[in-house]
């Protein structure tokens, strides 16, 4: 009860303050488990358990003089601490000048802009509720930061003040004694119990909490703080639960048995808690939702940076060496362009969710397969080749001569057409495919070709021939070659479980490997 | 036009009366910008001349209007909505710009989405710049300007399959059997001249034909073309 004597002389030093002060604990532990709890321990649990006994008094001094200080920064986890809120509230911070005791009381009355006497009084309260006060009191003792500011304008805690103070430490001591001496303590001792765990865990959660996530919920604290006309009934509520489940608690001194009251008592008390926190929980939700959503986003910069380095950067590294060689530089520009546009645009690249309906992965479908042939081209011969492909068919062995076929003609055009531009046109249509290979190179007379260009022509007609399409190959020196294939795509064979197959497509597309299946 | 006859429309022999082609190049790429004005120039073609260039949407939506030039070369994928913004503040208050779409996207829906968007024709970047003098030149006398990718694309869209919507409007949303031939010689990459001889008919007729199409892959309601035109994706 006795209040401490006061300090020496604790304007300038506050931790000689705190050091003179009777918890046992002195200044170096305060700084050492120092956390950097915010504003959130003591924006709600505010109805819980906070105020102190040995209520001590600090100026009202101007609440934390911003200067990125270097003694603070002991305190464990948080090596910065930023002194203000991003929604521009004070940080609740320990007052370094001018506390009476720990500053605690100060800084309080600082974070939420009340007088400094009104905190110490709540304190001095709740200590009749077995010491409430004084456990709320520690706690925030080890939780919260001290204010890292050394500098500033000493605020010298004025010796009527610093009597006020003491004098309101003795009221709350008075009434921890009384309490006890009512056998009131032990009562409230289970409520006090879950409540001070409630406090220490949320204190640590908040501790561990990263800065981002700590901004976000303080944001949502802030709300809580200082509640919407609609939240107010939600507050009111709250604590009226909180204060029904003490109420029934004292009363079942006398009605109940100790433990059934006890338990009612926790039960509203927690239901109330939790009716206050409500909006605090919902934010939290989301909260969670746009860091997920970030997370996300964050994977896929970090996939599209790592398939640009292993492409991209390459290839260009790769044409600064091969800067003489005009035709190699053409070859890999081309091909890096093609692979980055299949990434970006193709069914099983980057956009393959969003990939058009019907094309597959791998080579099973004719245009998939007539652009690896092209791609294989341009690879080889170092001319560009852009297959346009109207419709789609499911490969078979005719159409994989189809375009085996076509890739023969592709080859032919780059080899002999002087051009280094070939257009390749595909359609499926009423049953057949065609491709159309051209190039607006130097041409020949079909009908006096040479005994190499007229084999070539043999290949891809003796192909198209054995699987029931035709080519047709048309030519004119000095106006280019076009080489035109159809295939039918239904098969010759019709064997019968073919008939099995619900989709008309797919029965008209169906192979020898489909009877394998 | 002046080249009606068979003589080819890539003839550099235009009538000398004639002014040059006033040509405005938006694109957010430096680089590309001053690569385009070089190859122009390096034609010395008195058929064009490029007269300014804007690097994102806001200066080129200002700048357009103020130096009204006869065909803007548009680039497709810019911060802040793209060529497609350009064209939805520029083109319902200014109908007699053209504009012809330049992009490295090869995507269906940015293709179809830019002609929606009133572009009267659509090449790649890697068009060499012989071929995009002939383009502007084209599109700048009314034309429509259709690369093979697009002629495709068009194809595909227009096409008849199994579970397609029926039909509202045949008059938009179905194709003429010639207007179908001519888009599949360009898929082939034939050149206007070219296809005008393979069907027997005139350039001219191949022009009307080409800008038939293109005014039905703009206002037909057919489901590819608006799913294209607003499943729009952005790089």
């Amino acid at each position: 009860m006795s209040a401490p004597t006061p300090a020496p002389d604790n304007r300038p030093d506050p931790e000689a303050a705190a050091a003179a002060g009777p918890p046992p604990d002195p200044a170096t532990r305060v700084e050492n488990l120092a956390a950097p709890a915010d504003r959130p321990a003591s924006a709600q649990p505010a109805p819980s358990a906070q105020p102190a006994p040995s209520a001590q008094p600090v100026p009202s001094a101007q609440p934390v003089p911003p200067a990125p200080p270097a003694v603070g920064s002991r305190a464990t986890a948080a090596p910065r601490i930023a002194l203000q809120t991003p929604d521009g509230i004070d940080r609740l911070l320990r007052r370094r000048q001018g506390a009476v005791l720990a500053g605690v009381a100060g800084g309080v009355a600082d974070h939420l802009k009340v007088p400094v006497i009104w905190v110490r009084a709540a304190f001095a309260v709740l200590s009749a509720l077995a010491g409430a006060g004084l456990v709320a009191y520690a706690l925030l003792w080890i939780f919260v930061p001290q204010n890292p500011a050394v500098t500033g304008p000493p605020t010298p805690t004025t010796a009527r003040e610093r009597r006020q103070a003491f004098g309101i430490a003795a009221i709350g001591l008075a009434l921890v004694l009384i309490g006890t001496a009512l056998g009131f303590s032990s009562a409230v001792g289970w409520v006090l119990g879950p409540l001070g765990l409630a406090a220490v865990g949320a204190a640590f959660i908040w501790r561990e909490a990263d800065d981002t996530r700590r901004a976000r919920w303080r944001r949502s604290a802030s709300g809580l703080a200082t509640p919407g006309a609609g939240a107010w009934w939600r507050l009111g509520g709250g604590i009226a639960l909180v204060i029904g489940g003490l109420t029934v608690f004292a009363l079942g001194q006398f009605e109940f048995s100790a433990i059934r009251s006890a338990l009612i008592a926790v039960l509203l008390t927690l239901v109330g808690i939790a009716l206050i926190t409500i909006p605090w929980w919902l934010r939290l939700v989301r909260a969670l939702g746009d860091e997920r959503s970030e997370r996300i986003a964050e994977t896929e910069r970090a996939e599209i940076a790592a398939h640009l380095h292993d492409s991209v950067l390459q290839t260009l590294a790769l044409i600064q060496r091969q800067s003489g060689d005009a035709r190699e530089v053409l070859r890999l520009a081309r091909g890096q362009e093609r692979e980055l546009r299949t990434w970006l645009y193709g069914p099983a690249g980057y956009a393959g969710a969003r990939g058009a309906p019907g094309h597959t992965d791998g080579d099973t479908m004719l245009a998939a397969a007539l652009a690896t042939a092209a791609a294989d081209v341009e690879d080889t011969y170092a001319v560009k080749v852009e297959p346009v492909v109207v419709g789609d068919a499911e490969v078979h062995p005719g159409l994989a001569a189809l375009v085996a076929a076509a890739k023969e003609a592709m080859v032919n055009s780059a080899k002999h057409s002087g051009e280094t531009e070939l257009s390749v046109y595909a359609e499926v249509e009423g049953g057949t495919a065609s491709v159309f290979v051209r190039d607006r190179g130097v041409g020949f007379d079909p009908n006096a070709v040479d005994a190499d260009r007229r084999g070539l022509a043999e290949s891809i007609r003796g192909r198209m021939d054995r699987h029931g399409g035709t080519a047709r190959v048309r030519s004119e020196p000095g106006h280019g070659t076009e080489v035109e294939l159809t295939m039918p795509i239904e098969q010759q064979q019709p064997p019968v479980e073919l008939k099995k197959r619900p989709e008309k497509e797919s029965a008209r597309t169906a192979d020898s490997t489909g009877a394998d299946r | 036009m002046t080249e009606q006859d068979p003589t080819t429309p890539e003839d550099t022999e235009t009538p000398q009366a004639k002014p040059p082609v006033r040509v405005f190049l938006v694109d957010d790429h430096a680089m590309f910008r001053s690569g385009v004005k070089a190859e122009l120039a390096g034609l010395h073609d008195e058929r064009i001349e490029v007269i300014g260039e804007a690097g994102s949407v806001g200066e080129a939506v200002v700048r357009i209007q103020g130096d009204q030039p006869d065909v803007v070369l548009l680039d497709v994928h810019m911060p802040d909505g793209g060529g497609r913004a350009v064209l939805d503040q520029v083109h319902d208050a200014l109908p007699e710009v053209v504009f012809l779409a330049l992009s490295v996207s090869d995507a269906s829906e940015d293709v179809i989405n830019v002609i929606r968007g009133g572009a009267r024709g659509y090449v790649t970047k890697t068009i060499s710049g012989r071929e995009l003098a002939d383009a502007v030149v084209r599109v700048a006398a009314g034309d429509a300007v259709f690369s093979p990718r697009l002629a495709g694309f068009v194809l595909d869209a227009f096409s008849e399959k199994p579970g397609t919507a029926p039909v509202s409007d045949p008059e938009l949303d179905l194709l003429s059997p010639r207007e179908r031939e001519v888009l599949k010689l360009l898929a082939r990459g034939y050149a206007y001249k070219e296809i005008a001889s393979q069907l027997f008919i005139s350039i001219k007729t191949v022009e009307t034909h080409v800008s038939s199409v293109l005014r039905k892959t703009q206002k037909s309601n057919r489901y590819e073309l608006s799913r294209w035109a607003t499943d729009r994706r952005l790089v």
